[in-house]
């Protein structure tokens, strides 16, 4: 008779959104703010349907943040999503309002622009993205591996509250499968 | 057209007050450590002119957020009211918040907009309110149809009651004359910061 194999080994891996999640509750991230993106819907399903979470969308990027913002000081931790278009709508409000005032937003953003993109206003923001984040100091992971999603995304988010400090999580398509266009 | 049922002004026959004045007024009707979040600007400088209340928030950058700021505050405070004081140029910078603040109906959040018709504090160029844009008309049309603007400052007074009783998100507009601001706010964001979250008990 053979051993059982672990259940551990036995269950399939779970999938980035599933993961993402997972991260989000167990470190009582219970706010999360959006506006849409294709890549992230079944985040954003998911979000919805858990009753954990409070969630609706923002009609614009740097509104998401100053949500986010309001909500943190009033005691409640809180995410923004976004694509990466959108995030060329928020270099002013993280400048001027979360990293002067040290507000431990979690930013996660769609990495749209690359590995496959066909419009160039993605892909020029791509471009722009990480100098800007580098130049604000904000400390940013791109992740491209399931492996590694669960590990920095709990370890960055108890960095960010303890360190009162912004952070950007990258998804790659590489993790995440991305937008797939014919050319 | 149906008149709103918190009042039918119209932004021409609202009379012109003092933004300064009108600041006073509202925070004597405070009672209850509500939270108040100004705007960038002339909105803060009469907001800290009137008494640096542990609960009060001063917005020195990020023109266009005090009232999603105030929403987020709303959202992690609901038995707490809350008060967004914000100017013309402001919210239409960032007119979608009020759709959103719509959407989710917090019943503890009230916004107030000082309408001077002009960027007072950047060489007072018109701005859209001054002439076309009637923002109490913006606010119904994006679902907040506790929307009014203010006839006089008794009528100011009498919203703000209303409007504190937590009946749902209220917005309520002023027309104010031109004069500067009576104070200046400090300019360290991590102490205004700092000093709010305990104001609001969130740090001992």
């Amino acid at each position: 008779m053979t051993e059982p194999r672990s259940r551990a080994a036995a269950l399939p891996e779970a999938a980035w959104h599933e993961t993402v999640l997972a991260g989000l509750k167990s470190n009582n991230v219970k706010l999360v703010v959006y506006v849409p993106d294709r890549v992230f819907t079944p985040l954003i399903e998911a979000i919805h349907a858990d009753a954990f979470f409070t969630t609706f969308s923002a009609t614009r990027e740097e509104e998401a943040i100053g949500i986010v913002t309001g909500a943190w000081m009033g005691g409640m931790r809180g995410a923004v999503l976004m694509q990466t278009s959108g995030f060329a709508t928020i270099p002013n409000a993280l400048a001027s309002l979360v990293v002067p005032s040290q507000i431990p937003a979690l930013i996660f953003v769609s990495e749209r622009g690359t590995l496959g993109e066909f419009n160039l206003g993605q892909a020029m923001v791509c471009k722009t993205m990480r100098p800007v984040l580098d130049s604000l100091g904000v400390e940013t992971h791109t992740i491209t591996r399931q492996d590694e999603l669960a590990f920095i995304i709990d370890r960055s988010i108890k960095q960010a509250v303890a360190t009162l400090a912004p952070v950007t999580f990258i998804l790659s398509p590489l993790l995440t499968g991305g937008k797939v266009f014919e050319a | 057209m149906t008149p709103a049922k918190t009042g039918a002004v119209s932004a021409h026959n609202a009379k012109v007050m003092n933004r300064f004045d009108l600041t006073k007024r509202m925070v004597g009707q405070l009672k209850h450590e509500e939270a108040v979040i100004g705007g960038i600007g002339n909105a803060n400088f009469d907001l800290w002119a009137s008494g640096q209340r542990p609960q009060n928030f001063y917005m020195l950058g990020s023109m266009g957020l005090t009232i999603p700021i105030a929403f987020g505050v709303a959202i992690a405070q609901p038995r707490r009211h809350v008060i967004a004081l914000e100017g013309d140029g402001s919210l239409l910078m960032q007119l979608g918040c009020l759709a959103t603040v719509a959407m989710r109906a917090p019943k503890n959040l009230t916004i107030i907009v000082w309408d001077n018709g002009i960027y007072q504090i950047t060489g007072s160029q018109p701005t859209a309110s001054a002439s076309t844009a009637d923002l109490v008309n913006i606010a119904r049309g994006s679902g907040l149809a506790n929307s009014a603007w203010a006839a006089d400052e008794d009528d100011f007074d009498r919203l703000v009651a209303v409007a504190l009783k937590g009946g749902g998100p209220s917005l309520i507009a002023a027309r104010i004359d031109h004069k500067p601001a009576v104070g200046a706010t400090d300019r360290d964001p991590v102490q205004i910061r700092e000093r709010f979250m305990r104001g609001l008990g969130v740090k001992n």
